[in-house]
């Protein structure tokens, strides 16, 4: 009697009685708008089956119909996509894991209009007319037809879903970790490797990829092991391990990548299952693990057949029928052929005969196939066509028929019969998943006897146990599984004695069998669709017409057709397509060798690899202490390196402009106020410290007295400018030296090296001081006026402190540092003090500012200031190019030194070249002109293109000081060109400039010395 | 992600690191005396083997101290680190063998 429910049953493919899911916990979905019930613990393939739906997608290029082959991670064909709306679909996920929860929706991708009624399905069609290669071939010409024709045409036809287009509301998540032994897979072999290596004493982590622990054991109903049922010693291996304190145990969680040094990469996935998950919880958690031993128990797959009609709706692999009946109560079909290789398919067959699933014949590829399992299906009276093969499936949407043919002597087949049937089951014998061993770098060695590849010696501190090293047989499976755990163990340091389980086994008795390539066909016709790689629709005769076209390599034949390449990552087709490579060839497979395995083992999502670092943490912004003030008053921020820095403050109605050229005229004509905190600092002290100076900058020390400043210009040892600022000396063992914006972590980093690797006679300490100083520049003729009254006492005159000397003294109570020194070309005062009470300081000085108009400005002015002046920055007038000659500095350069970083360099013939770019100034014929940075400059306006370039520009503004329009440019022989007219080649127009001095204002510097 | 073994603070991960380039190349003591050839050899010159390389290491997110480490640039194995100013220590056969396997 059929335990099949019938017309009265809910749902057409449930067996009552049958598998884990609970069927007291219905739960309601959809799929392409159509409500189904399921119940919890079905995937969306397994609920849909139950409903009697093969049809679940249709194939990237010739959108042919396609279900379900398999039931687990490497399935190809049942890619779909789950949510809705542009933030919440998620594409390309397979229905073979997708967990159903009650309110599910998903869809069917690449189909137009809808999945029964397919327009691209033309494809099909002229399927002869596009094989691979044929995109190449085809849409070479007109050249520009390519980028605006052909392509977007073929991506709307081709590939898989709709990427999602809003923002991601989810929030995942990422986790360093360490443990003594990961296993990675929670199979049989995985769950006797964590319990020994955990008995042992080891912190263990254990993962498998779906929903439950247990692997091939949950739906192996034939098995004993210790006297229970195989899914039953799962629940009992499982509880005892939850019970260990060293254990960690993660279902939903794909081990995903397996890095160097035993980094190995989780991927833990906590709510996609859940109707309504708690909004806390983070949708993804990447683990990153080191782990210092791994057990690699990542199982087999079985392979499909190659012949015609291989992909249509109802043909699948015979363990994936196996899992739907004993894990989630589905029968996939009503009457049943079974093709197969190997000795599994018998019990497959059993299994499915029990629950009332008629087996129309199972076809055996093998000329004499004996096995216990064999004579037990011939007992119960299936019929077994030995010798023989499949020559074609019937049926588009759903099979209704197969042709079955035998195979004569000497390799052609013979007329063949059709078998009517709506289930055709493949078992191609099991390749071992290589994909973590690959990805450790571990090579692969073909095993003749078991005709797979198994992993060969360890690259890294890895073990593979169980049928990823090509075990079948579940009691070998399991003791290797007790022995990995116990030798990973000790490899980790835990050397204890463990009691081994002696745990009895009864199980199937499996012989030798499988098959790789293509089944024999009768005639030598290569029209046949019969599909090696069913999501990139890579026929046989693609990977034969490879070789044909003369490819010989198996990475270029994988190129070529897209064997292989999809996001199933070849799990069922490489060893087919390799098999046919090789009869292609004439070359046995361990010739040829298995293409590499590339990490993700399976699609992993963007959120997880993000994590926490979106939005605001991105690039999180430094912030000055001076930022609320700033922000107080509308100043608008640019972003300069990791800082968020004010740019202008403008007034109502102001543009940037207009602000600017208000900002520069207060502090041209009064005084202004600027946040200067973002300034680099270093602390160099010791008792070497003038000589360490001395060997690091360009510049003498040894004579700067205590109290003094100097432009200090650091080379690299190339005798190229790399950083400046101002350095004063606070005594004579300590220096405060000061370093551009961005270069402050460059420059201590190339001190520390010249300390610690060169230069270990010297007796040098260095403190990155950046953060300890917040820095407010004062700057303009009544700047003294403003602060002389908050300093304590100091006296701060022009005779006892003159331009560029340095003070240390309190301002009202706050420790201080007072430098006089000027980036304005003004009368200039920088105020160090600690960051903590820099905005109450800043505040005080606003106030005794207030009298004389004091206005706050932001970069954008201070660029102008300076850019008056001719004072170089760093990185805009130079460009690791320039020696300090070349930016118009080489007046720092001391002369007397013996030895500086850079000063050999210097002294090169190429350093000398008069014709090297120097820095100038240009003046515009017409003054409001403001040339665009980075313009080229060129000799005469009549050159043809390509034009010789003789120069750039570095800086250009408008200066409202000077009531014109200045440019700062590096120019080929620069500095013997002066008054020269040179022109600025623009897209519309040529702009006539003429060549000045780089110094625009106070050319004496008679405004610093008052 | 590799794993270093820092000579003061043991072993991190390489995020804590950043590379410093050829080891053993000292900085010549009187530069002005060098022709502009050995000068340029000094600056430019590097080699770039297959195999054990000898090389600076900054343990940057540390102690912030440079070391030395021979390394085999076709597996990423590490022989040993060991303290600037120390010579290149010796290789043993089976050493190289095992950080090249």
């Amino acid at each position: 009697m059929s335990l099949l429910s019938r017309a009265s049953g809910r749902t057409l493919g449930r067996v009552p009685g049958r598998g884990r899911v609970n069927t007291r916990r219905p739960v309601r979905f959809t799929f392409d708008g159509r409500s189904f019930e399921g119940f919890e613990g079905d995937t969306l393939a397994s609920a849909l089956l139950a409903n009697g739906v093969h049809l679940m997608g249709r194939s990237f290029k010739y959108h042919r119909p396609r279900g379900p082959i398999s039931a687990g991670s490497d399935e190809p064909n049942a890619v779909v996509a789950v949510g809705s709306g542009p933030a919440l679909q998620t594409p390309n996920l397979v229905a073979t894991q997708v967990e159903v929860y009650d309110g599910l929706t998903a869809q069917s991708q690449n189909r137009f209009p809808c999945l029964q009624f397919d327009m691209g399905a033309v494809n099909n069609l002229a399927s002869p007319l596009i094989p691979s290669g044929f995109y190449y071939k085809t849409f070479m010409w007109p050249r520009n037809f390519w980028t605006k024709v052909y392509e977007p045409i073929i991506r709307r036809s081709a590939g898989l879903g709709v990427a999602p287009t809003a923002p991601d509301p989810d929030h995942y998540a990422f986790q360093y970790t360490f443990c003594d032994v990961l296993v990675a897979g929670g199979g049989p072999a995985g769950l006797a490797a964590a319990l020994t290596a955990a008995k042992a004493g080891a912190e263990v982590m254990l993962a498998d990829e779906t929903a439950e622990f247990g692997g091939s054991l949950l739906f192996d109903r034939a098995s004993r092991i210790d006297g229970l049922p195989a899914s039953e010693w799962v629940e009992r291996t499982v509880a005892e391990l939850k019970k260990l304190p060293n254990v960690r145990m993660f279902t939903r969680t794909t081990v995903f990548n397996y890095g160097p040094h035993n980094m190995v990469a989780l991927n833990e996935r906590l709510t996609d299952h859940l109707s309504a998950p708690n909004p806390a919880t983070p949708r993804e958690r990447l683990w990153q693990v080191r782990a210092k031993q791994v057990v690699i128990a990542s199982g087999a797959i079985e392979r499909p057949l190659v012949f015609e009609g291989n992909d249509r709706p109802g043909v699948m692999l015979a363990s994936a029928a196996q899992t739907y009946l004993n894990r989630y109560g589905v029968a996939c079909g009503r009457r049943a052929v079974i093709a197969t290789a190997d000795d599994s398919a018998y019990r497959v067959a059993l299994d499915l005969l029990e629950a009332g699933v008629k087996i129309a014949a199972i076809v055996d590829i093998r000329p004499k196939p004996d096995s216990e399992l064999f004579r037990k299906a011939k007992a119960a009276g299936i019929t077994v066509l030995t010798n023989s093969t499949v020559q074609r499936a019937h049926g588009s949407q759903r099979i209704h028929s197969v042709e079955l043919a035998p195979v004569l002597p000497g390799g052609d087949v013979g007329e063949g019969k059709n078998h009517r049937c709506d289930l055709l089951l493949m078992a191609g014998g099991w390749t071992p998943s290589l994909h973590l061993f690959s990805q450790s770098k571990g090579k692969v060695v073909y095993n003749a006897e078991l005709d797979t590849y198994l992993p060969g010696e360890s690259a890294q501190a890895e073990r593979s146990t169980g049928s990823c090293r090509g075990l079948y047989d579940l009691g070998e499976v399991l003791a290797d599984g007790l022995k990995a755990g116990v030798a990973a163990a000790k490899d980790a340091g835990f050397e204890g004695e463990v009691d081994l389980p002696l745990w009895e086994v009864t199980s199937d008795a499996i012989g030798r069998g499988g098959f790789t390539g293509a089944l024999p066909r009768r005639g030598k016709g290569l029209t046949a669709m019969a599909f090696v790689d069913y999501q990139n629709d890579v026929t046989a005769k693609d990977v034969k017409l490879a070789v044909r076209e003369g490819f010989r390599s198996i990475e270029h034949i994988k190129r070529y057709t897209t064997t292989g390449m999809a996001t199933d990552q070849g799990k069922t087709s490489n060893l087919n397509a390799l098999g046919i490579a090789s009869s292609a060839l004439g070359r046995p497979k361990q010739q040829i060798g298995l293409t590499t395995f590339r990490a993700p083992y399976t699609p992993v999502t963007f959120g997880a690899f993000s994590g926490h670092e979106r939005g605001d943490l991105f690039d999180p912004d430094r912030r000055t202490p001076i930022d609320p003030w700033a922000r107080s008053k509308g100043a608008v921020f640019e972003d300069v390196s990791l800082w968020r820095r004010a740019r202008y403050f403008p007034q109502p109605g102001e543009d940037m402009d207009a602000a600017v050229a208000r900002e520069c005229l207060a502090v041209r004509k009064s005084v202004g106020i600027f946040d200067a905190t973002t300034l680099g600092k270093i602390e160099v002290v010791g008792p070497d410290a003038a000589e360490f100076m001395n060997r690091m900058y360009v510049n003498g020390w040894t004579k700067l007295g205590v109290g003094k400043c100097r432009y200090g210009l650091m080379c690299r040892e190339n005798g190229f400018v790399y950083d400046d600022g101002v350095v004063g000396r606070i005594a004579k063992d300590r220096f405060h030296v000061t370093t551009t914006t961005g270069g402050a972590a460059g420059v201590l980093n190339m001190m520390e090296d010249y300390l610690q690797t060169e230069w270990q006679d010297l007796n040098v300490w260095l403190t990155s001081t950046s953060e300890e100083w917040a820095v407010i520049a004062v700057q303009g003729p009544k700047a003294r006026e403003v602060l002389a009254p908050l300093v304590d006492g100091l006296d701060i005159s022009h005779a006892t402190m003159p331009h560029m000397s340095v003070v240390e003294g309190t301002i009202g109570g706050i420790p201080m540092r007072l430098f006089r020194v000027s980036f304005s070309g003004e009368l200039g005062f920088e105020v160090n003090v600690p960051p903590s009470r820099a905005l109450e300081v800043w505040e005080r000085i606003w106030e005794a500012g207030k009298p004389y108009d004091m206005t706050p400005y932001g970069t954008e002015t201070m660029h102008v200031l300076r850019a008056e002046k001719g004072y170089i920055i760093v990185g805009q007038e130079t460009d690791g190019t320039a020696t300090p000659a070349d930016a118009g500095c080489g007046w720092a350069v001391s002369k007397l030194k013996k030895d500086f970083v850079g000063k050999r360099s210097l002294a090169l013939p190429a350093m000398q070249d008069p014709d090297r770019y120097q820095l100038v100034g240009l003046y515009t014929e017409a003054p409001q002109e403001v040339l665009e940075e980075g313009a080229q400059l060129v000799a005469s306006p009549n050159e043809v293109i390509p034009m010789n370039k003789i120069g750039h520009v570095t800086s250009s503004y408008h200066s409202a000081t000077l009531g014109r329009s200045i440019a700062l440019a590096m120019v080929s022989g620069g500095r013997a060109r002066m008054g020269q007219t040179l022109y600025v080649p623009m897209e519309d127009k040529v702009i006539p400039v003429t060549v000045t001095s780089p110094v625009f204002y106070d050319a004496e510097g008679a405004r610093l010395n008052v | 992600m590799l794993l270093i073994r820092c000579p003061y603070c043991g072993e991190r991960a390489e995020v804590e690191f950043s590379n410093g380039g050829e080891a053993h190349i000292d900085r010549p003591r009187d530069p002005m005396s060098l022709t502009d050839e050995e000068w340029a050899q000094f600056l430019y010159m590097r080699d770039n083997p297959k195999g054990l390389i000898a090389e600076r290491w900054r343990h940057a997110h540390g102690c912030n101290r440079f070391f030395n480490a021979i390394r085999d640039t076709r597996t990423d194995r590490f022989v040993v680190t060991y303290e600037i100013g120390q010579p290149r220590p010796e290789v043993t056969p089976e050493q190289a063998a095992e950080a090249a396997r």
